[in-house]
């Protein structure tokens, strides 16, 4: 596996060993994006900056790039300009994604395919610009399609299966693409960057001078949009609407990813959650972002010991993969899922594990559910902790007794602890 | 025909959209609402207005101002340059009053008119 990877590396002049903020530009620029919005903030800077890059050196013909003078701002001409029918890119992290919340909420209720690039921070006060994804799942409820990555590759990869679920005519949502702050945004590894013929014939067309399907702005036919609706009127149904395209973006999500194997030969599961040495396991991890990267490593080395373990590797956040985590949850007789992000006051303190524990709740015979959370604002999660992580579900199975030092239920692993 | 394909018509030709889009129910909306500019698209305005702007036609020295500045688009340019009011869709907010440089539009508390 690693050689053909080597091997297929080597034989592209345009593959580069880059920071994980450059392969998100990459993407930009391979996905022919046409109009970039952007204003700096750490750790998401020097995607923006790579762009400004390319956009200056003619790399990326045609291509707008509009300087603003805040998030607020970059949203709000996101929406200008993906209504006169343009691919779009953006990316922001932690403070600068609160601050466009509510274009946030515009862009999905106008039903744009923006897709928009976030290096996770954890949320201030105090100040933190590491890695924890309370960042992108506070934005829960805004609409848009929301996935992590949890290798650089990944990150070039996403956001190329993005423009094509978004801009599929049957979903036209906007979409996150998450990854962590630092650990995955600063450190460099080798991507391949695909060649542009075929990124080209994967994504669907650029949009025509038409421009999408239900939304036009064009002087020579004046239309009105983001009308007020009464409450007798149509908003009820509208925001249905948005729900149910959100859950049939699923099956899209899944296609993609199918297309996505077939042409440039990367797997990535099923597009919504994808599955780490699960064919034996009865105990399980499911996990997101960089730490699943990590997570991969400790599981086999655990199973070096002569456990049988696995894990599950979240993919998307929104759609949530409800069956795919029933059918885990029936295999499994303990089922680990670990947070790096929190949700004050929810059922587990964890945004995921409360999901899961949601989806869960009408299945009978199920698996015994661990919350968990490690690595908040960027705290170093270490090979070994992940390792002791396994072997605390491992223990709980074999005893069947949930782990001390609990807080309401969930075990926040690699606290502080001055001796 | 297919529902975005419906929706491609709609947006896209004069001819072929409707004044008005029935829908019927929740499936068969477009993925947002969007309306096209007509008259009193969003009803008879003129319902709101509490006080009336009236043109004083003799002082008038036809500049324009209060054309270009109702929010409304009701004042309309006659053939000879003068301006009317359209009092449906006047929605009395006084701006045309306001801006007008000789002071020649009245804006008189439509109670005070008897109904005139
Ligand atoms: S009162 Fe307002 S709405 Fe009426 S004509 Fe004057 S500017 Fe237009
Ligand atoms: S602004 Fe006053 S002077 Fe000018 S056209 Fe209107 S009413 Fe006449």
């Amino acid at each position: 596996m690693v050689s053909d990877i080597k091997k297929e590396f080597l034989q592209n002049k345009e593959n580069k060993i880059i920071k994980g903020n450059e392969a998100a530009a990459y993407a930009a620029k391979s996905s022919r994006v046409q109009v970039i919005s952007a204003y700096p903030i750490t750790p998401q800077t020097t995607v923006v900056e790579k762009l400004s890059e390319f956009v200056d050196q003619g790399l990326m013909p045609g291509t707008q790039y509009i300087k603003v003078e805040s998030e607020h701002s970059v949203m709000a001409s996101m929406v200008g300009a993906s209504m006169t029918g343009t691919r779009t890119f953006t990316a922001t992290s932690g403070q600068g994604l609160f601050y466009m919340n509510e274009m946030l909420h515009w862009v999905a209720g106008t039903r744009l395919p923006i897709v928009m690039a976030i290096a996770s921070r954890g949320p201030a006060p105090p100040w933190n610009i590491w890695a924890d994804f309370t960042d992108v799942l506070s934005q829960r409820d805004t609409g848009w399609i929301t996935s992590f990555c949890a290798t650089h590759q990944e990150i070039y990869d996403e956001i190329l299966m993005s423009y094509k679920v978004c801009e599929d005519h049957d979903i036209l949502l906007p979409k996150f693409v998450a990854y962590g702050g630092f650990i995955l945004s600063h450190t460099s590894k080798p991507i391949i960057i695909e060649e542009q013929a075929l990124v080209d014939e994967y994504l669907p067309p650029l949009p025509d001078e038409k421009g999408w399907p239900h939304i036009f702005i064009d002087p020579e036919r004046p239309m009105m949009f983001g009308n007020l609706i009464m409450p007798s009127g149509f908003y009820y149904e509208f925001r249905m609407k948005i729900h149910e395209t959100m859950m049939r973006a699923k099956e899209k999500i899944m296609i993609a990813a199918k297309q996505f194997e077939r042409m440039f030969g990367r797997n990535y599961g099923n597009g919504l959650i994808q599955n780490y040495k699960m064919d034996d396991a009865d105990v399980a991890m499911l996990i997101y972002g960089d730490l699943a990267f990590q997570m991969e490593e400790a599981v086999d080395q655990v199973r070096e010991e002569g456990y049988k373990i696995g894990m599950v590797k979240l993919r998307h956040f929104r759609p949530f993969p409800v069956e795919e985590i029933i059918e885990i949850a029936k295999k499994v007789q303990v089922l680990g899922v670990m947070d790096r992000g929190t949700a004050f006051g929810s059922p587990t303190g964890g945004p995921i594990s409360s999901e899961v524990k949601t989806a869960l709740h009408n299945t009978e015979k199920t698996a015994k559910i661990l919350p968990m959370i490690s690595g908040l604002g960027g705290r170093e999660v270490t090979i070994d902790q992940q390792k002791d992580q396994l072997k605390i579900l491992i223990k709980m199975n074999e005893t069947g007794e949930l782990p001390k030092d609990l807080l309401y239920g969930t075990l926040w692993h690699g606290k502080l602890e001055v001796k | 025909m297919s529902n975005t394909e419906k929706w491609k018509d709609i947006n896209k030709s004069r001819e072929k959209r409707p004044l008005v889009q029935v829908y019927k129910n929740w499936k068969e909306l477009p993925p947002i609402p969007i309306s096209f500019p007509i008259e009193g698209s969003i009803g008879s305005t003129g319902d709101w207005r509490i006080f009336r702007p009236i043109i004083n036609q003799e002082g008038c020295n036809r500049c324009g101002i209060c054309w270009m500045y109702c929010p409304e688009g009701t004042i309309k340019k006659k053939e000879d340059g003068s301006f009317d009011i359209d009092l449906q869709y006047c929605k009395g907010c006084g701006i045309c009053a306001k801006e007008c440089p000789t002071k020649n539009i009245e804006f008189k508390r439509e109670d005070d008119l008897n109904g005139e």
